[in-house]
């Protein structure tokens, strides 16, 4: 749902010009650093992205899914760690919050996210849970008025720079499935909290994951979210099912940039006497991947109208995650190959995206993941 | 103290424009509209200003289409407090909009006119000096810096060779240059805000002015397409060429 047109292209304005003034150009820079340059950081929270989908009575600008993706389309075409920044605070680190928080633990939260004061992560992953959540092992044992959290999480996004977490924990021992799991809201600087070192990974460099570890860490009872134990599992679902079109949208942006480069290129450069992009086999890489990115974008922006309008999305959100992040793989190892020897090399940057857009099959569950989501929704429903 | 910013609605300046096939113009179909950057500056100049708490109030106007409403509202999310569209579908040209831009001096009282030194489109860079005459009042063209105080305002002028510092009486015209300040991007919690600021439309005939254009377009062209380079083995030999061939030392 668009609110208001108008409205909205002066969003996309704003975040294309930033794009290619700003961000595009310090790319290199931001991967070669592995760190973000602070005056981005600052220009990045004055326009606001920080404060995307916090609704205005917070602060924010409370986009509907489909403005925030597409938003999120026009901000990854510059490298995705940028997004990955933001993307966090504007997803799965605060819809929690957002979604079960009560009003208290809202106006104590959501205007400092939607301002980029404070960063949000999400800590559900653990080293012995990923996918299969419901068997996290993170223990919250109540003791008086708090709750005292020990565990492990690990691959924490944007940990190192987190003013909060949206943290899972197991508070009830005797359930060993997902009832036994509450949500809680941690302010980071809570005594009993420390980080591990930042992962080395294989992309994304200038965006940051660790391990998160809690050591007898107190935490009160009022800060689970919403007030109530046991429902963390399901906030966690609600919240990776609209991460999951969010993901998708990211994926239509990047995988948009890198066919805008490989098609750049392939009109650029001249073999046999002819612009590569006058033979068949590239026009067919092109056209290949103009029409997945088409596909793809279409599903990301019905699955968002869908959800705005109150729909149940959860196949949809599954379905989009998986065939726009799959779509991006093809779009990147195909903008790889147009580029030629030159594609491999670090100076075209084709091949640093190509290492940033691996994630995206991976995280926030796998490809697999997404089809067990959609297949046992299906026989569910046909068997309801 | 009011300042008044004219701004254009003009091709996005990193669109590659194309002659139409009649020569009659550039094609302008589909093509992404934006603010004029001249007029970007000359916003974020007033916005300055107010910040600093030179100014109090900064009314937004342009001359143009309906759809020009878009810019007016992204200066009002830059931060102007108002704005006013003189709506006309006719071709714009300097002297036109100069005059609707004199009546509206006339309505408004502005202490300080800010606009762009011309706009990316036809490049005429004509309407702040024809403003400045039909109302009399003193300019200050291609400002790189600008100062106000008791009354006057320090214009640093761009001039060829150097730099030239006037000092003129309020109220006053002053074109911007492109190094007087680097814009702002409208944040997107003030697009939204922008949508509640007052936007008035008026007529040209509201205003006593006839915007019909003055000058005929013939025809337009493409630039011609560069020449391949040549290179040259040593220094001398360049010399030589820029002097003789060229003819440009």
């Amino acid at each position: 749902m668009i609110r208001d047109q108008e409205m909205m292209t002066a969003f996309l304005d704003t975040v294309s010009s930033f794009v290619r003034e700003d961000l595009i150009p310090s790319e290199e820079a931001v991967s070669e650093a592995d760190a973000i340059p602070e005056p981005i950081v600052k220009k990045m929270r004055d326009i606001g992205l920080f404060g995307l989908t916090v609704p205005e009575e917070f602060g924010g600008l409370g986009l509907t899914m489909e403005e925030e993706s597409l938003v999120m389309i026009e901000l990854c075409k510059a490298s995705p760690v940028f997004r990955s920044l933001i993307g966090t605070t504007v997803g799965i680190g605060s819809q929690g919050i957002l979604m079960d928080g009560t009003d208290e633990q809202k106006a104590d939260w959501l205007p400092r996210l939607a301002t980029g004061e404070v960063i949000a992560s999400f800590a559900l992953t653990e080293p012995g849970s990923g996918s299969d959540a419901a068997s996290i092992r993170t223990s919250a044992v109540r003791d008086g008025d708090d709750y005292v959290i020990n565990g492990t999480k690990r691959f924490i996004t944007n940990a190192p720079h987190a003013g909060v977490f949206t943290l899972m924990a197991r508070t009830n021992p005797e359930d060993k499935g997902a009832g036994g799991i509450s949500a809680f809201i941690v302010d980071a600087k809570t005594p009993g909290i420390s980080l591990g070192k930042n992962d080395k990974k294989m992309g994304q460099r200038g965006a940051h994951t660790c391990d998160v570890i809690f050591e007898d860490c107190r935490v009160p009872a009022s800060n689970i979210i919403g007030l109530k134990e046991g429902r963390g599992f399901k906030t966690a679902m609600k919240v990776l099912d609209k991460g999951r079109i969010h993901i998708g949208a990211v994926c239509v942006g990047v995988a948009e940039r890198m066919l805008d480069d490989a098609l750049n290129y392939a009109i650029e450069r001249k073999q046999f006497g002819q612009r590569i992009a006058d033979f068949q086999l590239v026009q067919a890489m092109l056209a290949d991947s103009k029409a997945e990115i088409y596909a793809a974008k279409c599903m990301v922006l019905d699955a968002a109208r869908r959800r705005d309008n109150g729909e149940d999305i959860s196949t949809e959100a599954a379905c989009c995650k998986m065939y726009a992040s799959e779509m991006c793989g093809r779009v990147a190892d195909r903008a790889v190959q147009i580029f030629g020897g030159a594609g491999y090399m670090a100076e075209y940057g084709i091949e640093r995206l190509y290492r940033d857009v691996r994630l995206f099959r991976i995280y926030e569950g796998t490809t697999q993941i997404q089809q067990i989501v959609i297949a046992r929704n299906m026989v569910r429903a046909a068997t309801a | 103290m009011k300042v008044l910013v004219p701004i254009k609605r003009v091709v996005d300046y990193n669109v590659k424009v194309r002659v139409k096939a009649d020569q009659s113009g550039v094609d302008l179909a589909n093509v992404k509209m934006a603010m004029n950057p001249f007029c970007e500056i000359a916003v974020e100049e007033a916005v300055r200003l107010k910040e600093k708490g030179v100014v109090t109030e900064i009314v937004v106007v342009t001359v143009g289409s309906k759809t020009a409403q878009e810019q007016l509202r992204t200066a009002m999310a830059l931060g102007a407090d108002r704005a006013i569209l003189v709506e006309t579908e006719e071709n714009t040209q300097p002297l036109g909009v100069a005059k609707a831009l004199k009546a509206l001096v006339e309505k408004e009282s502005p202490d300080l006119v800010i606009l762009g030194k011309q706009a990316i489109d036809d490049d005429n860079n004509q309407t702040g000096q024809m403003l400045a005459a039909l109302t009399g009042m003193p300019q200050g063209t291609f400002a790189s810096e600008v100062n106000v105080a008791d009354g006057k305002v320090s214009v640093t002028r761009e001039i060829d060779g150097g730099l030239q510092t006037v000092e003129l009486s309020l109220p006053a015209v002053v074109t911007t240059d492109l190094r007087l300040n680097e814009p702002r991007y409208a944040s997107l919690p003030n697009i939204m805000k922008a949508k509640k600021k007052p936007l008035d439309t008026v007529s040209p005939a509201d205003l006593g002015v006839d915007l019909t254009p003055r000058v005929k377009t013939l025809k337009v062209e493409p630039p011609a397409e560069r020449q391949a380079g040549i290179k040259v083995a040593s220094v001398e030999e360049l010399v030589d060429k820029l002097k003789n061939e060229a003819k440009v030392i």
